[in-house]
């Protein structure tokens, strides 16, 4: 455990508690403006900004030595990819109900 | 590894928490983070087939999506953002102190982790009661008559029926998530007894990174589930 070694992880902690919050309001405000098809995109943008901000610092991916972990969380991501994709094409381009 | 020398005649010079079928701690920790991601993994794809379902029906009836989604108060759920994301600060912030051997610090966190839990499952109770006292629970007395499409002139009326789709999906994905939260509260307090008997010491505290990694999974969900549920269309 390389923790003891390292200065205090306290200071990154809280700046990304800080972006978590501010991208939340972010989120908030942003919904408020017409956009047009934009509004979803950035409410997405920022969601997936927030998520990788918890899993790389909070969930401590930033730094995970293991090669196994490393696979695992990319396969995951891809293989979410592929059900949303391959469905989204799929149901995009039929005649609607 | 520092791993300290507290031995017993049985357990030879290493960690009591140490099971015999690992070489040493730092093997045990990363067999223990890999199958909670592999089990994270297999949470992904099922919130993921939801949310697939979200935006097959989203695309489809957006404009009955956006009038039932204007219904649902954001305030409230912009608040629950908050909460949850101040939760996973205080889950950190214990896995920071059982490494520093801070005991106090550590049940702190904890108590606050379940606290902060419990407001978000009491704002989302608030919630619900809200969507009852409407009639907007999909079912018999189901209600979404003369609402009216965001942004349409001439005016037009939400389709009721797409709108309880849109309902159901809201019920199904923020229930879910709210009974991971209650499975999460009832890991913390197994977490909080462990710490309260002083089981976690720096060089073993995998069962609160076990949990942390379930709660910030948990966090994450809703990061997703806020903007698509309660922001479709507030302009």
């Amino acid at each position: 455990m390389s923790e003891h070694s390292k200065s205090s992880p306290l200071p990154t902690y809280f700046m990304v508690w800080g972006a978590l919050l501010v991208g939340t309001f972010l989120t908030y405000e942003a919904a408020k403006v017409d956009l047009g098809v934009f509004n979803a995109a950035v409410a997405l943008t920022i969601a997936t900004a927030k998520a990788l901000l918890v899993a790389l610092f909070f969930m401590h991916l930033k730094g995970a030595s293991e090669k196994l972990l490393k696979l695992v969380v990319i396969s995951t991501v891809f293989f979410l990819f592929i059900l949303l994709a391959l469905s989204m094409a799929d149901y995009g381009t039929r005649l609607r109900p | 590894m520092g791993a300290p020398t507290v031995g017993s005649a049985s357990h030879g010079s290493h960690n009591p928490a140490l099971l015999h079928h690992f070489v040493d701690e730092e093997q045990q920790r990363d067999a223990a983070n890999l199958g909670m991601w592999i089990f994270l993994a297999t949470e992904v794809m099922f919130f993921g087939g939801l949310f697939c379902a979200y935006l097959i029906y989203r695309g489809w009836y957006f404009p009955d999506f956006a009038a039932a989604s204007r219904s649902i108060d954001a305030l409230l759920g912009g608040t629950n953002t908050a909460v949850l994301i101040c939760s996973s600060l205080t889950v950190v912030l214990a896995i920071y102190a059982a490494q520093t051997s801070r005991r106090v610090m550590l049940i702190a966190m904890l108590v606050l982790t379940m606290l902060f839990g419990c407001v978000f499952l009491g704002i989302k109770a608030k919630e619900y009661r809200d969507k009852f006292v409407e009639h907007h629970v999909p079912g018999a007395s189901f209600n979404f008559d003369h609402e009216q499409i965001p942004g349409s002139s001439p005016v037009r009326y939400a389709n009721p029926r797409h709108a309880e789709i849109f309902f159901a999906l809201y019920f199904i994905m923020t229930g879910l998530h709210a009974l991971h939260m209650i499975i999460g509260l009832g890991i913390f307090t197994w977490l909080l007894w462990m710490a309260w008997k002083g089981r976690f010491t720096p060089e073993y505290h995998t069962p609160l990174e076990i949990g942390g990694l379930y709660w910030h999974f948990v966090d994450i969900v809703w990061i997703y589930l806020f903007p698509l549920l309660y922001l479709i269309d507030r302009h």
